[in-house]
């Protein structure tokens, strides 16, 4: 079974973002960039199925500027076999990231796709869903649990409530929740590895992809701030205060 | 000008989620119908016709749409499409799933999580969970929306629209349900809830969730929550995180107890009304958005909470 991991390169989740004073959009000169955390989750449960011998390639691939290559090193580094950039300086929005997967499937023919189920930078968790739709094939998505059978996988998925498993016909798309596995670090050799492993690079062009937004961005602002209240001495003050002056209890 | 809102429920009850919802729908200005799509759903389909606001029902009743499941729930929505101008969904788990396979299917970009409509086409989203706001205009002649629902009031009662049945459209037969396991309880539902109580990782232990949290939410009729941490640890079930990747909440009142307030968490919870704070750091970064803060061993005060909520009549 092949499989393609997809990954996006974002502000580190370690990082406290700035909003520009012109309300332009988000700083990003100098900023501490990596993979999406739930695409890491994709690229481990990937080469886990790798390890389980489910899984016989693992192409990663990734849409965005020249040092998104280095996020799939990254990929390459933790176990997947074969890296492809597209190419682009340009904001690709998830329909149109969608658009250039589709046509990344139709050269490479995965079996199953994993990906992240949003990216932490626009937060849309939109992607995955609509590359199945796309492509026709059903969706495995927020996934908690996968298991691989024969032409099917069951994804146990985090939903409102609880927790609920599908079956689905491969081909096949699988999201990523924060709790379907625990990536891991990739070692120093496997990062010298990954620098011998073959990354092709392709562009929105050249796949015939029209990138142009849907979404005009009028503008970003900072979130209304909240202040910090008053501390209270007491369980009883604290009861009184919510009874008397809050009126929320 | 018509806007098509897909109803939360579970084919017995419709969810507070679709109330909320609605309320987006209708500020875009332009009649609303409501799908409900389900299996023996008249009930909930029912519900939806007494909201406020609502010109028409729309119910798919078959056995597909039984879990609505994204594969035939979104090929529905789409053979629906050509009346509408808008389609709109609570940003629930099943809201997530469909929504954007119906945009991409109608070859338009979704607009996620929205939490104010300015104009019809204009929305505010928050974006790097919630450290911006961003405002965009959606370009495409059809609109695919979902809406944070924290962030909008529940529609009222009081319509009585007519119900018509609709579909069931092809389905392709990719996908079937297995299984599910939700939690039952009679606790108010952690995105709905006037009162919610959240415990980090600082409770130890699944067992202190219970013996601590737990009375002070049946004292409060209040819904439990948690931080990442604390489900992670597995001392809370998943559904109960809140947070930029679990649920963004806004209740009343929300008692946030050991933890420690990190953006993530903090993401999911500042938009409560009233926000109290039990931490033993009194350095922790709640803080800084409490509007009450109580600096002390969570192991003391929470037992202390419980006497004093009974005296004071709760």
């Amino acid at each position: 079974m092949k499989l393609l991991v997809c990954v996006k390169r974002v502000v580190d989740y370690n990082v406290k973002i700035r909003v520009k004073p012109d309300g332009s959009g988000v700083e990003l000169a100098n900023i501490k960039m990596s993979m999406n955390p739930f695409d890491e989750i994709a690229v481990e449960e990937a080469v886990r199925l790798k390890e389980q011998g489910k899984a016989t390639e693992i192409v990663a691939v990734s849409i965005g500027p020249q040092q998104a290559g280095e996020t799939i090193r990254t990929a390459l580094a933790m176990g997947a076999d074969r890296g492809i950039l597209v190419k682009t300086d340009a904001t690709v929005e998830p329909l149109a990231v969608a658009k250039i997967l589709a046509k990344v499937v139709e050269q490479e023919k995965p079996d199953l796709i994993i990906m992240g189920k949003q990216a932490i930078d626009d937060d849309a968790n939109q992607t995955g869903q609509m590359l199945a739709a796309l492509l026709g094939w059903p969706q495995g998505t927020f996934a908690f649990k996968v298991a691989v059978g024969e032409g099917s996988i069951d994804v146990t998925r985090e939903v409102d409530g609880g927790l609920q498993t599908v079956g689905l016909k491969l081909p096949a798309i699988v999201t990523t929740d924060l709790r379907l596995n625990e990536p891991r670090y990739a070692s120093l050799p496997n990062i010298m590895k990954a620098k011998k492993k073959p990354l092709d690079e392709t562009s929105p062009e050249t796949l015939g992809v029209d990138v142009a937004p849907r979404l005009k961005v009028v503008k970003t602002a900072e979130p209304g701030g909240r202040k910090a209240g008053v501390k209270v001495g007491s369980v009883a003050e604290l009861v009184q205060k919510l009874k008397v002056e809050a009126g929320v209890l | 000008m018509t806007t098509l809102l897909f109803a939360e429920h579970d084919n017995a009850h419709l969810k507070d989620a679709t109330h909320k919802a609605l309320s987006a729908a209708k500020a875009l200005g332009a009649p609303v119908h409501v799908l409900v799509a389900g299996s023996n759903a008249r009930a909930a389909a029912e519900a939806a016709a007494k909201l406020e606001g609502v010109e028409k029902v729309l119910l798919a009743d078959a056995a597909p749409y039984e879990h609505q499941l994204a594969e035939p729930t979104a090929a529905l929505i789409v053979s629906l499409a050509g009346s509408y101008d808008a389609l709109v969904a609570p940003a629930t788990s099943k809201g997530k799933n469909v929504m954007p396979r119906v945009a991409a299917l109608l070859d338009v970009m979704q607009v996620s999580d929205i939490i104010k409509v300015l104009s019809p086409d204009t929305f505010e989203r928050p974006i790097y969970a919630g450290n911006a706001i961003q405002t965009v205009q959606a370009t495409d002649a059809k609109k695919v929306i979902t809406v944070r629902t924290a962030a909008f009031p529940a529609a009222g009662e009081g319509g009585s629209a007519p119900i018509e049945a609709v579909g069931p459209a092809d389905d392709s037969g990719l996908s079937s349900f297995k299984g599910e396991e939700i939690a039952q309880n009679d606790r108010p539902e952690l995105t709905s809830a006037k009162i919610i109580i959240s415990g980090g990782r600082s409770l130890g232990s699944a067992d202190a969730f219970k013996q601590y949290i737990e009375p002070i939410a049946d004292k409060l009729g209040a819904a439990m929550g948690a931080s990442r941490a604390a489900v992670d640890a597995g001392y809370a079930p998943n559904d109960w995180q809140v947070g930029q990747t679990g649920k963004v909440v806004a209740p009343d009142l929300y008692i946030a107890v050991g933890i420690s307030g990190a953006i993530q968490h903090l993401a999911g919870m500042k938009d409560s009304k009233v926000i109290v704070a039990i931490n033993k750091d009194e350095e922790a970064p709640i803080f800084q958005v409490a509007d009450y803060g109580l600096v002390g061993d969570l192991f003391t005060i929470l037992p202390e909470l419980k006497e004093e909520l009974t005296k004071a009549g709760q």
